[in-house]
């Protein structure tokens, strides 16, 4: 039991990592990109690539994906999403899945259709036993990344100017550009930073969830389901939500296998008439 | 109260007037029927663009004209095929345009027992919500496999001819001509009901759901209405995929069914009920032409007109087609008099 | 507004297209390939293709005075695609085959057409048992999931193993191979632990896999399609399942060639049952393996040899009916036909118009440092068992 226990939060803060890229673009920009697990794929691809052909060590590739995926984020946001900003909620879910289907097929011609595996290394396969419960090494290493991850963007958000600048923009952007700040740049280093989390997350995800290049479109869901059940106005909120949904999911499966998919589903549903607004999100002064 | 006889009389020129047949509405519709008989190599792909027309329509009366965004409308959609297709393989209705209505009419009482999930919350939660029916509609399909045919898809339905005389051929003529007919009754009732007092509520909720409700518009009670009957539209859209095809899958309810059809509808544009039906032309052809073309990588082209599209803008694009609206209009002005015609140009310059 | 100009546009260039196939249409053979190029099953859709253009590269396109034109068309998974694009290929470019099917829906949908245009259906992908019975015009030259699971019953009820939990995806082809293994393998006295249900979609197999260590068994049974099983090896791993002592068995799916590169070592040791293996040991298959791999970036896997020996049975029947290419004709001279193929001798069942074939129990070990499912018994001639069984 513990040990689907332990599952379940390696893959709920898989998720988050994900996820949480989006979560802070929707509720600071108010914009919807559901290209972001097109960054994901592309994080996972460059450490694909760069362990399986360049033979570089598996924990430093982790930190390249990173920054490719946030270069790419910032390009990318500096040339053409800033043209989209003003446009309507429709015309920015058009411009995003458009993006997507051309780096799904991008992908597709450079890499080929076939799944493709990250070569892990030998310390990070397997198990060890920990009083009976089986503790996956690999997962182990995420739940460790993933929760230095949270603990740094909760301090970054807590504690730093940038974080409160960053918070006091998500809450009003109006009145905080009247106060001074430079809205626009934090957006575009928010907007990178979290395609580059993105890309970590596909890095580590790569092993557990498999990587293809169609995992923008099988995996916008989920992102999405995190995003609207933890709400957009802090990180605290997705974060459970997606430990909830990683349980909830991994539970379901194991202990009534029959209704193994609806879980996650049926659970989001319930969530979201229950408090409209996502779980945890405060109501906004707007 | 009773309200001056003045303003009663503004009211009902306003809405006459946005009712009145623009002479390209005349014009779509001639060259639709008139396909049935000069594109007669094309009709399997006007079948689909027919229902797909039909199904985007029916996004549209939520989405363009309520303001209720939908990422599961296949929910319905497939509710009505497999309806359809069930009625027709164990030959409880073997009526095809008889099951098609009571598809659209078990559709519809879907739509209306799930429409109390999409009254709260934001854009957002809605988009979810509704996904999340659908998704578990087709999880259901799934479980019960002994009744939908389950990922093989529901196997032996044949179809009966439409009263009994046309035949449903490998060539689709009836399944155009009858997909077409469908879709221009529907259209007729959209039309009927968006340019009625029903159809001016439902724009002021779209804009201000709060300042709706304090002018004493109930607003929930207009948002289950329009969710049913929009249920209602996708349900038949599915019913006419499935005898069409004589086929229904757990495809239907897919993610990307829905997907596909958010971004006809974004294509052609929301709000006034042909938005879908040029979507629904422009997409179709567009991916049939495309894949054709490069069958492994056409999604990276038709990504690319999306991006253009949008970055180009919809203004933009619509400032190119312009002068064919004005030439139009001015052919009105010469037939029904001036009047008229200044009032239909203030309607098209807006 | 736009629609008038645009699909008038778009109409008339579409005519000009059809006038100007037509004029080739008498001496040309034309086979309408639909597979899936995008979406999930994809990989299937290039190994398919390649074998296609292999095949043609190697005997040219021409045969008993016609020529042969493939037109391919991406099906992207979904049925009610596949039917219309049928349904085109048959009504506007006049094809006399229609080959590919990926999924068992797409050719199942199709079937009705085939019967009605006396068109023949030639499935290269799907292995559901069902298929060729829903027309007299289909004939299948790839493979049925029952034939592997029952030679794997074979073998592991003769091999010590005696209980077993079977885990298989949620859909028709799983519940094909659930059934087959498990009532072979409990005729022969053996124990189905538990049988679990894996959803299609999105499979985490961390709690499944859970379930079936729990159930101490001594193998587990699993059936994927093929581009889950490199997911679930690294699972299966990362559970320790492999050192805990239990075996894992099933048909060739889940160590699929294309993917098996990639899997690592955990998948060595890997007891599979099929029909085709890029290690099969024969000049004939040694040949192709090279051809492929020069072609392509990729290793030829069990789906393309569907593709391959398809195309192979057009030629060969065009050649038998001295290029009549009716759907009459091309049906009975495609029945009984033998050939050697890349995985060994086949024959297509003169009575069910099934493919009978070898199959082959392998093991997966490292071979010039890549992974090779390694042949090491062999069936022969096995026809496919759930219509050979309801004969009796």
């Amino acid at each position: 039991m513990l040990t689907i226990l332990f599952d379940g939060i390696a893959y709920g803060m898989l998720l988050f990592v994900l996820a949480a890229g989006l979560a802070v673009t929707l509720g600071l920009m108010n914009f919807v990109n559901l290209a972001h697990g097109a960054f994901a794929m592309a994080g996972g691809y460059v450490t694909v690539v760069t362990v399986n052909r360049l033979g570089v060590p598996f924990l430093v590739s982790l930190p390249i994906a990173f920054l490719a995926s946030a270069a790419v984020g910032f390009v990318l946001e500096r040339t053409l999403y800033v043209h989209v900003y003003g446009k309507s909620h429709l015309d920015q879910v058009l411009f995003t899945i458009g993006l997507v289907f051309m780096s799904v097929a991008a992908v597709d011609y450079v890499m080929g259709s076939s799944q493709v595996f990250v070569q892990v290394p030998g310390p990070l396969q397997g198990k060890f036993d920990v009083f009976g419960i089986g503790i996956g090494r690999y997962r182990l290493l995420i739940i460790f990344i993933c929760g230095l991850l949270t603990i740094g963007l909760q301090c970054v958000l807590a504690y730093t100017r940038f974080g409160s600048r960053l918070r006091a923009a998500v809450d009003d952007s109006r009145v905080a550009r009247g106060l001074g700040i430079n809205v626009n740049r934090i957006f575009a280093l928010t907007f990178a930073f979290g395609s580059g989390l993105a890309g970590l997350g596909g890095a580590l995800g790569a092993e557990i969830l498999g990587l293809d290049p169609t995992f923008p479109l099988k995996f916008m869901i989920y992102f999405l389901i995190v995003v609207t059940v933890g709400g957009t106005s802090s990180i605290t909120g997705p974060f459970l939500a997606s430990l909830l949904l990683g349980i909830g999911d991994v539970a379901g499966k194991y202990y009534v296998p029959t209704l193994g998919s609806f879980v996650i589903y049926t659970i989001m549903i319930v969530i979201l008439i229950w408090r409209p607004q996502g779980l945890f999100a405060r109501v906004a002064s707007r | 109260m009773i309200l001056p006889r003045s303003t009663i009389l503004a009211a009902t020129e306003c809405l006459s007037t946005r009712a009145r047949w623009h002479p390209l509405e005349f014009a779509f519709w001639i060259f639709a029927f008139a396909a049935i008989y000069l594109m007669p190599g094309h009709h399997l792909i006007l079948t689909e663009i027919a229902w797909l027309g039909l199904f985007a329509l029916s996004l549209d009366l939520i989405l363009g004209y309520a303001g209720i965004v939908s990422l599961g409308h296949a929910a319905f959609f497939g509710f009505g095929a497999y309806t359809a297709a069930l009625l027709a393989k164990y030959q409880i209705i073997n009526e095809p345009v008889l099951a098609m209505l009571a598809a659209g009419i078990a559709a519809m009482m879907l739509g209306f027992v799930t429409s109390f999930l999409v009254l709260r919350g934001s854009d957002l939660t809605r988009l979810m919500v509704t996904l999340g029916v659908a998704l578990v509609l087709r999880e259901l399909a799934n479980r019960y496999g002994w009744l939908t045919g389950g990922a093989d898809g529901l196997q032996g339905v044949t179809i009966q001819p439409i009263f009994g005389t046309f035949r449903f051929d490998m060539f689709g003529h009836t399944g155009y001509a009858y997909c077409l007919t469908v879709l221009f009754i529907l259209f007729l009732i959209a039309r009927r009901l968006v340019n009625s007092p029903f159809g001016l509520s439902l724009l002021s909720v779209k804009g201000n759901p709060l300042r709706a409700s304090a002018i004493g518009i109930s607003v929930d009670a207009r948002l289950v209405a329009i969710y049913t009957i929009a249920a209602g539209y996708a349900g038949i859209a599915g019913a006419l995929l499935a005898q069409t095809t004589a086929f229904a899958s757990l495809e239907v309810f897919s993610f990307d069914r829905s997907a596909d059809l958010l971004l006809v509808l974004i294509i052609g544009g929301a709000g006034y009920l042909y938005g879908g039906l040029i979507g629904a032309i422009i997409f179709k052809f567009m991916q049939d032409y495309l894949s054709a073309l490069t069958p492994q990588y056409w999604p990276f082209w038709i990504g690319l007109v999306l991006v253009t599209i949008v970055l180009v803008g919809r203004d933009r694009i619509s400032s190119w087609t312009a002068p064919i609206r004005r030439l139009s209009t001015l052919m009105n002005l010469r037939a029904f008099g001036t009047r008229r015609a200044v009032s239909s140009i203030q309607r098209t310059s807006q | 507004m736009r629609s008038k100009y645009l699909t008038g546009a778009i109409a008339a260039f579409a005519f000009g297209a059809l006038a100007a196939g037509n004029a080739l249409a008498q001496d040309t053979v034309k086979i309408g390939l639909i597979v899936s190029m995008t979406g999930q099953q994809a990989s299937t859709g290039k190994q398919i293709k390649a074998a296609v253009d292999l095949y043609m590269k190697e005997n040219g396109d021409t045969v008993a005075g016609k020529k042969i034109q493939v037109i391919l068309r991406d099906s992207g998974s979904v049925p009610d695609n596949t039917k219309r694009l049928a349904q085109e290929l048959i009504v506007n470019d006049k094809v006399n085959i229609i080959a590919g099917f990926e999924i068992t829906p797409a050719a199942l949908v199709v079937a009705p057409l085939a019967t009605e245009a006396k068109v023949v259906e030639l499935v290269m992908a799907a292995g559901t048992s069902i298929i060729t019975e829903k027309s007299p015009y289909i004939v299948r030259t790839s493979f049925t999931v029952p034939q592997s699971c029952v030679i794997v019953a074979d073998w592991a009820s003769k091999n010590n193993i005696k209980k077993v939990v079977t885990i298989v995806s949620d859909y028709a082809p799983g519940f094909d191979a659930e059934k087959s293994f498990s009532e072979r393998f409990k005729a022969a006295g053996g124990e189905i632990a538990e049988a679990i249900r894996v959803p299609l979609a999105n499979p985490d197999f961390a709690p499944f896999l859970q379930r079936a260590a729990d159930a101490k068994p001594d193998a587990i049974f699993i059936f994927v399609p093929s581009g889950q099983g490199g997911t679930f090896m690294k699972q299966f791993a990362e559970r320790g399942l492999d050192k805990a002592g239990i075996k894992l068995i099933g048909p060739g799916d889940v160590t699929d060639d294309d993917l098996l590169p990639g899997m690592g070592d955990a998948a060595i040791g890997t007891v599979t049952a099929h029909f085709y293996s890029a290690d099969h040991n024969s000049p004939m298959n040694k040949a192709y393996v090279a051809a492929f791999q020069k072609a392509n970036n990729f290793r030829p896997a069990f789906m393309s040899v569907g593709g391959y020996d398809g195309m192979h049975l057009i030629y060969e029947a065009l050649k038998k009916t001295g290029g009549k290419a009716d759907g009459d004709s091309l049906i009975a001279a495609m029945k009984g036909m033998k050939w050697e193929s890349p995985r060994g001798p086949i024959s297509i069942d003169p009575e069910t118009r099934d493919i009978v074939q070898n199959i082959y129990i392998r093991k997966v070990e490292k071979k010039d440092g890549q992974l090779y499912n390694v042949e090491f018994a062999t069936f022969e001639a096995v026809k496919d068992p759930v219509k050979a069984a309801s004969k009796k």
